[in-house]
């Protein structure tokens, strides 16, 4: 849709400030600065979220307790999904966003910078409130990161930093949210007309209101958590008059609408690259941006999917079905829009292409697994289970870390102005595509055997099944160093890149040069 | 869709970083306090103190820049759209206490009390439990305490609810006499809506005090104190955060800021009052008359 987009505006260095050291780091803001630091901060993360759950798939190698006693095991389970989710993939996207934003639009930088700065500076502090947690008497807390009551309020001296910590990452998330809204709404350039938008844009305009609509509400069932241990209120005691469902009910209020948080950017990164390489605008712009919104509106209606099994009046539970399996018949247009768009294009392989290829196909499994589990009477026996990790992690690895992977393929080049290394960016993605499968599958078949999950010991007949996962999971592991060793290399050389990088890359992100000039568009370029 | 041909892009600034150490240490000195250290009061003040001086800094620079004639429109409608995304953001936080609300009056104390499937609850776990709302007994009177009684609605509360609306008119009468370049009028109005606004605050404190001493209606009374504390306290928060917010512009104004067509500073405060006061007409209903 904007392939014709004709650029006039010119872009050279303006007010040149160009602070160094440290200073620049932490006053910075500017876009590309911040972006850079959300993405730093979400590889470091990652690693760190990732040794965790080593530890805890060694511990499953086989039957019985060998490395870690249960409280730690607990522990490095629900760190390692706050790890992920708030420290990696949500920054991550925070991070494409910053960087691509601007640049898409055709904009100078983001609409409050100063805002910005301190959207991005939240978050190391709120993870050292959370990883400090692990040091403490007691230990961190081990409820899951779904912080169910009781068991969540019986977490002890750690519990008051972990919900502060909480606060903290929600701040982070809705000042960047309402940066990314404001940005879009108001600093496009002439004749960027909504349905012009980049799909990476619109998807995370979309995204961003989900982010404002629903962290307030985490927010507010983490501070009623804090009120129950703390002031004596009974939210969440039936002796009070309250309810323990209560708090899973605001909780996945929050919860369902933030997995699509977590896809939706992805979604859009993926619609960037697919065309690309397929040499072929996208295919169904119009229903693409539609079913975007489509997945968001409809991703408020759903959120008791969770809680099938806790006790919920018949009506309850039929509603929430058929709302969960409605969200199938827009994200159905999406997938059928991917494959069309790849459907006679000249296609080429490199490492971006291969990620976002292996996305449609590999999410599209877990969109499917979901849909078992979306399925009040069957979910009843999934519940708990193994499938239901396999299920999300198919969701969330393949997908959402699949597509920011091709992202960051894709636009390292703009960003670094030198090519990766295309020879290790195809292993790293081979090694990864091959052991995700490896780790992530054979936990259908235990989930549907009966192996519940968040426990470290099992029945032997499982034993098989968790020794392919574990090696899976270890060689996965493992390839990603390769992942950051390209990156490192990438940014301290390389063939040079050109301003368009990829031959059918297109929009405005693409006329700048590689690397672009500190501020993107210091007067507004004109889109035809 | 802009239509500038320059941008203006603000430098460089540390007041971000201040106020992320300032939460930081105000967060961290909470959970430190909770967990019985002193020291945790003591750093919630040094957070407390960062977080003004940070206020004051950033919030200067801003005006600063704003005087010096640096926002322009597009800088003008960024700031529109982030306040009122913002509010928006606090729409929803209030939201979810108000489903709490309505959580526990139409399923928990219900079932509690045998309705629908909650038979058996009712029987095996506290027969004698009567589901009433507003619940003043709470199933088990060992854990937590009964309440004498609700707060009387046509007294105090409903004197409150004329003062905060009334507010919202008079607030409403500062802004137009600001658009006619009235100054006289517009801080005498917005005078007013500072006083009326510490009177609710004070009428509110009152009442917590009558509540607590006399009704034994406290957060720990069942799952009406809970929720009626935890609305009110957070929506009685967000008018005293509203009125020193206008106390500032109000300050602002003596001072000679803002003229009729460059106001947004005052526009925002006052967007935010009327959003406590929307947020109040709900508590009100919800909360004490329903």
């Amino acid at each position: 849709m904007h392939d014709a987009a004709v650029i006039t505006g010119a872009h050279e260095e303006h007010h040149a400030e160009h602070p160094s050291g440290l200073k620049r780091w932490l006053f910075t803001t500017n876009h590309k600065d911040i972006g850079t630091m959300y993405l730093v901060f979400a590889l470091a993360m990652f690693f760190v979220g990732g040794s965790m759950i080593l530890v805890n798939r060694a511990e499953l190698w086989e039957p019985g307790l060998q490395l870690v006693d249960p409280q730690v095991f607990n522990m490095l389970t629900t760190m390692h999904a706050l790890v992920m989710i708030f420290g990696v993939l949500m920054p991550a996207a925070v991070g494409f966003a910053n960087w691509m934003i601007p640049m898409m639009v055709g904009a100078p930088d983001m609409a409050l910078p100063r805002m910005n700065n301190l959207s991005f500076w939240l978050l190391p502090f709120a993870f050292v409130l959370l990883l400090g947690t692990m040091l403490m008497p007691g230990g961190g807390p081990a409820g899951g990161w779904t912080m169910y009551p009781p068991l969540m309020l019986q977490t002890g001296a750690a519990l008051p930093f972990v919900i502060f910590a909480v606060h903290i990452m929600g701040v982070s998330s809705v000042l960047g949210a309402i940066n990314i809204i404001a940005t879009i709404l108001n600093m496009r350039a002439p004749g960027m007309t909504f349905m012009k938008l980049p799909l990476f844009v619109w998807t995370w305009l979309i995204t961003a209101f989900l982010l404002i609509a629903t962290m307030p509400v985490l927010a507010g069932a983490v501070t009623m958590l804090l009120t129950d241990k703390y002031f004596g209120t009974s939210f969440f005691n039936a002796a009070g008059g309250g309810d323990p469902i209560l708090f899973q009910h605001v909780f996945w209020f929050f919860g369902h609408p933030e997995v699509y948080v977590l896809i939706l950017p992805a979604f859009g990164i993926v619609s960037q690259i697919l065309p690309a390489f397929s040499r072929k605008p996208l295919f169904g712009y119009t229903s693409m941006v539609y079913a975007t919104a489509a997945i968001a509106f409809l991703s408020f209606f759903v959120w008791a999917h969770h809680m099938f099994t806790v006790g919920m009046p018949l009506a309850g539970e039929l509603f929430f079905m058929y709302a969960t399996m409605s969200i199938a018949v827009p994200t159905g247009v999406k997938v059928f829009n991917w494959m069309a768009t790849m459907w006679r294009g000249s296609l080429s392989f490199e490492t971006p292409m291969l990620f976002a290829v292996s996305f449609v196909l590999l999410f599209t499994i877990g969109g499917l697994s979901g849909l078992m589990l979306a399925i009040t009477a069957v979910d009843f026996q999934y519940h708990d289970t193994y499938f239901v990790v396999a299920h999300f992690h198919y969701v969330l690895v393949t997908g959402t870390l699949f597509g920011l992977m091709g992202g960051a393929y894709f636009w390292l080049p703009k960003w670094t102005g030198h090519m990766y290394d295309e020879r290790l960016g195809q292993l790293h993605f081979w090694l990864s595509v091959i052991s995700v499968n490896v780790l992530f599958f054979p936990q259908h078949f235990l989930g549907l055997a009966g192996m519940p999950r968040r426990i470290p010991d099992y029945a032997t007949q499982f034993t098989e099944f968790n020794q392919i996962s574990t090696i899976g999971g270890m060689v996965f592991g493992a390839s990603q160093l390769i992942f950051l060793y390209v990156v490192y290399k990438c940014i301290r050389g390389g063939a040079r890149a050109d301003d368009r990088v990829w031959e059918g890359a297109t929009g405005l992100e693409w006329t700048l040069s590689s690397p672009p000039p500190y501020h993107s568009f210091t007067s507004a370029p004109e889109v035809r | 869709m802009s239509t500038q041909s320059a941008y203006h892009i603000p430098h460089g600034s540390h007041w971000p970083i201040v106020a992320t150490l300032a939460l930081f240490v105000l967060f961290g000195g909470a959970a430190v306090a909770l967990n019985g250290l002193g020291l945790g009061t003591f750093l919630m003040g040094i957070g407390v103190a960062v977080l003004v001086y940070m206020f004051v800094g950033w919030f200067g620079t801003v005006i600063d820049e704003s005087r010096a004639g640096l926002h322009n429109k597009q800088v003008d409608v960024s700031y529109r759209w982030g306040m009122s995304w913002f509010i928006f953001s606090e729409v929803m936080f209030f939201a979810c206490f108000f489903g709490a609300l309505f959580y526990a009056r139409l399923f928990s104390v219900p079932w509690l009390g045998g309705a629908g499937t909650g038979y058996a609850t009712h029987e095996l776990l506290w027969s004698d439990f009567q589901a009433v709302w507003p619940l003043l007994k709470p199933p088990d009177t060992g854990l937590f305490q009964e309440a004498k009684g609700t707060i009387a609605v046509w007294q105090v509360p409903v004197l409150n609810t004329v003062v905060l609306v009334s507010s919202s008119v008079t607030i409403y009468f500062a802004h137009e006499a600001l658009r006619r370049d009235q100054r006289t009028r517009l801080r005498n109005w917005l005078l007013v809506t500072v006083l009326l606004g510490f009177t609710f605050v004070g009428l509110q404190a009152t009442e917590y005090v009558h509540a607590y001493q006399e009704l034994g209606l406290t957060l720990n009374s069942g799952v009406f104190g809970a929720v009626f504390f935890m609305l009110t306290g957070f929506h009685g928060c967000h008018v005293i955060i509203g009125a020193l917010i206008l106390t500032v512009i109000l300050l602002r104004c003596v001072k000679g800021h803002f003229s009729p067509n460059h106001h947004f500073a005052f526009e925002a405060a006052a967007w935010y009052w009327h959003f406590v006061d929307i947020v109040w007409i709900c508590v009100m209903l919800f909360a004490y008359i329903l």
